[in-house]
């Protein structure tokens, strides 16, 4: 009565070895490795990025153990930290000729020293959190007021253009608080006034009001222009940082948005705080200027190359490496920009990036097209008073009404990323930290230390004790403990949920609980076994009695657990993904696994005369 | 080996009103502590900056404090913490002060005045998110209890969650009294430890609740105290035994744990000693004074497997 079918033991055994295989990479540790990403939005790590370093490496005799490539990134793993540190610098030089503007992010890593049939499996070693690992976390959030105001000033200015090609005169036109205002002398150019903006501008809801003489139109934002303004906002914002970061040279940087309008930042590795909120709170600007192609001829230009620039121009390198010299002079800044999205020439289905500027930012465009068609202008990405050129390309007409197409020799990957850039310049509101967290390094090491021994010295200190008291059960009992930790390790692993030192301590409180469940089944048992049951009778009774309350109390257990994982945030969530993944492994342990064991030890004998359950003697 | 010879029911529901008043005296003394001296909330609900530095001797603390007042900062509190050679430091919200100069300016204070300074950790909260972590942990506190009553009043009757619900909120307030009476610091990891004591208490109820619904169908004749008795006095030796084991990993961590564990384990130290108490010896008389009987149980066997009728050979 007390077996198992066949397919039980192997369901049971197949599980195990699972969980076996996903709790190794664990077990090997981490070695140096230097970790190469793109630096820019234009550039893609491929198997070519991967051949280029490893020919840097082969070239100057640098032995690596292996080099991966996977998604966004090259891996190279070395023996030492020796040997790393060469390497990075080798690579640097090799994917970056231009050390003041690189195109790679090449960073020191660590990773894994698990065999490659494992990572083949996609078995990893658990995602430590910054608390085990050192680090710098942030919490950001967008001023949401700030970028509503921006686009209500840009509507407000794209009305004022509008009325006045229309001639519809109106006493003053501005934005205040969260609304657009219009005054009007009367009732009729309102009226006007109002079928013009309602066609033109559709993320406007307009209402009339009447304060003596005066008539107003008065505009505010629809509730889904709203909602889009502010998910543009946090993209925009969310694009912004990782370009930036990029130049940090992180190896796993996690940029995340947060709730409505909150962006995570977190920095596995970083301690130079102060650089990285530098580079967070940095404001980068797009300038359009004229090409001054008066004075670009071949000499000029070599000239430039050399430093010689001629008087009012700066000399920039395109990014298909032909030089230019830019006047100094700005016609447009970035401000005026709203959007910048990738699509087609509508007549010849060529890739373009279609611009949108605000109604001050048209006019001026239409002024400036006007008068230089045929001319050069360009782009430019102002960072750190730094200049690049995203663009170059020649006006074709004048262009008037604020939407602007760039197009021509472009082909949709560039289209995409050249409307990336333009949109990533700046950030679309102000955002401000919150939250700021930094973990020194061997904070996290002590943090991991100490975690670890209170587990193990608390395991330990409970295989003792059962094994006392229960013997051969409390045994079995100890097994399916340590099957279920085995378990929680390679969920842990396999679902890289990012164990933090809340984590550690909720494995450790997991277990102590898990025990629970056995202790139930093995009370249950001696309990029969001292009414007078037969041994094997005593078994199944004392599981399948115990089962019940097992259920009933993780239920209750796991309520808490999932509350705590639905409003917790930062540690206690930490805790309570450990928490809820360690009583559903408790469940299948502590009941399945020990009962498989028993089975296999006393329920294939004929006859069994004692169980080995401790002192069941006295009545 | 066996702790618990026990031969003869314990007549705990003979004492059941001296144990509730001894639960309702340590509540109303929690409750009281709570009042007047308040919890010491850490850093991630008050909003504000903590810097953990160590040095590689013994750190000075009078001397930390006297280059930060010097360097005009103003209401810091520097603490030794953990060892004799780290030390932590407070600091309040600054209107106007941005964190990212506050922790840089501090440590390079620091650092001028002893260059063996390392920093170890930083913290800073705006308010904004200590007031959304408050709020957040009051209603898991409430999701948590309405959670277990419910799913109680499923399993059982509502009387058993209610009795659960109010005896394990009574560990929570009591574990609260604790870290009010003696100002440890109260920060989210001691939520988490609170709350998951509260499941883990409800365990122990459930367990002995169990074996009342089994008792009452087994014991024909028995009166409701007697049944209550025999329950608890059946499930006695495994409470403990649990209760111990669990005990013995909050041990190891609060040995092994380091500070940042420390008032994490308390915590559970605390819930799990009370949890034993409250759980049996509160929640049982509350049942029974609830009003439960036979008659529930009598007409839910019928229709729900036969559980607890005993295997048969």
């Amino acid at each position: 009565m007390n077996r198992y079918p066949a397919w039980k033991y192997a369901l049971i055994a197949l599980a195990v070895v699972l969980g076996f295989l996903y709790t190794l990479p664990n077990f090997y540790g981490e070695s140096p490795a230097v970790q190469v990403s793109s630096g820019r939005a234009t550039v893609k790590v491929e198997a070519s990025t991967l051949a280029r370093v490893e020919e840097a490496l082969k070239k100057a005799n640098v032995a690596y153990t292996a080099a991966l490539l996977d998604a966004n990134s090259v891996r190279v793993r070395f023996a030492d930290t020796d040997t790393q540190l060469k390497a990075k610098d080798l690579v640097n030089q090799a994917l970056n000729p231009d050390p003041a503007n690189p195109t790679f992010v090449v960073a020191l890593n660590l990773l894994s020293s698990s065999p490659n049939w494992l990572t083949a499996i996609h078995a990893l070693p658990m995602y430590l959190g910054l608390d085990l690992r050192g680090g710098v976390h942030f919490l950001l959030q967008v001023d949401m007021q700030a970028a509503l105001t921006k686009r209500l000033d840009s509507l407000a200015g794209d009305a004022r253009s509008q009325m006045r090609e229309k001639n519809i005169r109106h006493s003053g036109i501005a934005r205040e608080g969260q609304s657009v205002r219009v005054r009007f002398r009367d009732a009729e150019t309102r009226e006007k006034a109002k079928r013009l903006i309602g066609d033109s501008i559709s993320d406007l809801v307009l209402t009339e009001s009447q304060d003596g003489e005066e008539f107003r139109l008065v505009g505010t934002l629809k509730q889904e222009a709203v909602k889009r303004t502010q998910d543009y906002a946090l993209k925009q914002n969310i694009t912004t940082l990782h370009n930036r970061i990029n130049e940090l040279g992180v190896a796993e940087p996690v940029i995340q948005q947060q709730g409505a309008d909150r962006i995570v930042v977190q920095l596995p590795g970083v301690q130079d705080t102060a650089k990285a909120k530098d580079i967070l709170g940095r404001t980068a600007s797009l300038e359009i200027r004229m090409v001054d192609e008066e004075k670009m001829n071949p000499e000029t230009l070599a000239a430039a190359a050399k430093g010689e620039v001629p008087f009012g121009d700066e000399y920039y390198v395109e990014r298909n490496g032909a030089p230019l010299l830019v006047k100094k002079a700005v016609v447009l800044t970035g401000d005026r920009l709203t959007d910048a999205q990738p699509g087609f020439d509508n007549q010849t289905q060529e890739p373009a990036v279609h611009l949108t500027l605000d109604g001050t930012g048209a006019r001026i465009f239409r002024d400036v097209t006007r008068e230089s068609i045929g001319k050069r202008m360009a782009i430019l990405l102002i960072e750190k008073g730094k200049g690049e050129v995203v663009t170059a390309p020649v006006i074709r007409s004048e262009i008037g009404g604020g939407r602007v197409q760039i197009s021509g020799r472009m082909s949709t990957v560039e289209a995409n990323d050249t409307a990336l850039l333009l949109r990533a310049g700046s950030l679309a509101a102000p955002m401000e930290i919150i939250e700021e967290r930094t973990v020194g390094p061997s904070l996290g090491k002590d943090n991991i230390e100490k975690g670890f021994s209170s587990t193990k010295w608390g395991f330990l200190a409970i295989v003792a004790f059962m094994s006392a008291y229960y013997v051969l059960f409390g045994l079995i009992s100890s097994a399916a403990l340590g099957v279920n930790l085995m378990f929680l390790v390679a969920l842990l692993s396999l679902l890289q949920a990012t164990l933090t030192l809340p984590g550690i301590a909720a494995i450790a409180l997991t277990l102590g609980m898990a025990i629970d469940s056995n202790v139930l089944i093995n009370e249950r048992i001696r309990e029969e076994v001292r009414g007078g049951a037969t041994p094997q009778a005593a078994i199944t009774a004392g599981y399948e009695r115990a089962f019940g309350t097992i259920l009933d109390s993780n239920i209750t257990t796991l309520i808490a657990g999932l509350a705590l994982l639905i409003f917790g945030s930062g540690a206690v969530r930490g805790f309570a993904v450990v928490h809820c993944l360690g009583i559903l492994t408790s469940i299948f342990s502590s009941v399945m696994v020990s009962r498989a064991i028993v089975n296999l030890i006393y329920g294939h004998r004929r006859r069994v005369q004692h169980l080995s359950i401790g002192d069941t003697g006295w009545k | 080996m066996e702790f618990f010879k026990i031969r003869r029911t314990i007549p705990f529901m003979r004492h059941a009103l001296v144990f509730n008043i001894v639960s309702l005296i340590t509540f109303i003394l929690a409750v009281v502590f709570l009042a007047s001296k308040g919890l010491h909330f850490s850093v991630e609900f008050t909003g504000g900056t903590v810097m953990e530095i160590s040095y590689k001797d013994t750190a000075d603390v009078d001397r930390i404090r006297g280059a930060l007042d010097k360097a005009g900062f103003k209401d810091t509190a520097v603490q030794n913490f953990g060892s004799s050679r780290d030390v932590m430091i407070r600091m309040p919200i600054v209107q106007g002060q941005s964190s990212a100069d506050l922790s840089q300016k501090v440590m390079g204070t620091l650092q001028a005045d002893n260059k063996d300074a390392e920093l170890r950790r930083v913290e800073f909260v705006g308010p904004q998110v200590g007031k959304e972590l408050a709020e957040n942990g009051a209603l898991a506190l409430l999701v948590v209890s309405i959670g277990i009553v419910l799913y109680l009043a499923l399993r059982f009757e509502w009387k058993f969650g209610l009795s659960a619900i109010i005896a394990n909120l009574h560990d929570v307030v009591i574990i609260l009294g604790f870290f009010a009476l003696f100002q440890w610091e109260f920060s989210l990891p001691v939520l988490a430890a609170v709350l998951a004591v509260l499941g883990y208490s409800v365990n122990e109820s459930v367990v002995v609740f169990d074996r009342v619904r089994e008792n009452f169908r087994k014991m024909r004749k028995a009166s409701t105290p007697d049944v209550i008795d025999a329950a608890i006095t059946g499930t006695i030796s495994r409470t403990i035994i649990t209760h111990g084991s669990t005990q013995i990993m909050v041990t190891t961590m609060l040995i092994f744990g380091g500070p940042a564990l420390h008032y994490f384990a308390l915590a559970l130290t605390i819930g799990i000693c009370f949890g034993i108490y409250s759980s049996v010896l509160v929640a049982s008389p509350l049942l029974m004074w609830l009003k439960v009987d036979r008659s529930q149980f009598a007409k839910v066997k019928k229709d729900k497997r036969e559980e607890n009728d005993g295997a048969v050979v």
